[in-house]
């Protein structure tokens, strides 16, 4: 299993992977990628053309999770959502690519910058994962009492390792 | 914290059992500027009060900070003074 990430050089990161983790990230972040689409965005093409999106929240939990409401108010939310959700679309699409061109078994050496896009996309994969397995914030004492052959464990344990991972990240960013 | 009568709209972060305690503090270190002390004051708010005002100004301005609070995953909403 993964140390974690240490800080690098020059401000970035470095940590080790190998081929198992490797795979597991890649897949949940085609995952990522896969849920989050650049549109749908308007019917109107040219309110497309000017990447004016959506109005109404997705009905998706995980995707309603990523993309919460603005305002407690429903126009006014509609009308943020509008404005806003296809460019945060774009935002997490972007950092879920590069941490997929970044992630190799053997050493990954990040810059600080592509340090902070893994940060959010393990935060977005987590936050996905997490939704879908309606964790709670005694996650991590909840899988210690968890017998192995619970349906459940081998997904809680990838979280509770993405988990890990994103804390590390955090503390060698600092 | 800058609550100014004259700027009577307010970012707020809410708590959600995802988002880590230190990926929250670094969030607000990095988009706010605000000291560790401070980040990590707000964040303690965030978790046992299950919110806290992130931060106050034009209805503008935190229409931008809770967007990019959005782009980090943390839940986040524009609120009017009361």
């Amino acid at each position: 299993m993964s140390s974690g990430f240490k800080p690098g050089r020059e401000g970035g990161v470095i940590a080790r992977f190998d081929a198992a983790e490797v795979s597991i990230l890649r897949s949940l972040l085609s995952q990522i990628l896969e849920l989050v689409e650049p549109g749908p965005g308007s019917d109107d093409p040219l309110e497309r053309a000017l990447g004016i999106g959506p109005s109404e929240q997705p009905t998706d939990p995980v995707l309603a999770r990523l993309f919460p409401s603005a305002y407690e108010d429903h126009e006014l939310s509609a009308e943020f959502r509008r404005y806003t959700e296809t460019t945060l679309r774009e935002g997490k699409r972007a950092d879920a690519r590069t941490m997929l061109d970044s992630a190799a078994p053997g050493t990954v050496e990040l810059t600080r910058e592509q340090a902070q896009a893994w940060m959010r996309a393990l935060n977005d994969v987590r936050l996905a994962l997490g939704t879908r397995l309606e964790v709670t914030e005694e996650i991590h004492d909840e899988l210690a009492g968890m017998p192995e052959d619970d349906p459940r464990y081998p997904a809680f344990v990838t979280y509770d390792w993405l988990t890990y991972l994103q804390d590390t990240l955090v503390r060698a960013l600092w | 914290m800058d609550v100014r009568p004259d700027l009577p709209w307010l970012t707020i972060v809410w708590n959600d059992p995802v988002n880590l305690m230190s990926y929250v503090t670094y969030v607000f270190q990095a988009v706010f500027g605000y000291s560790r002390e401070k980040a990590e004051k707000l964040m303690l708010d965030v978790h046992h009060k299950g919110r806290a005002v992130v931060s106050s100004g034009t209805r503008e301005e935190m229409e931008r900070d809770v967007q990019i609070m959005h782009s980090y995953g943390l839940w986040a909403t524009v609120q009017k003074q009361s």
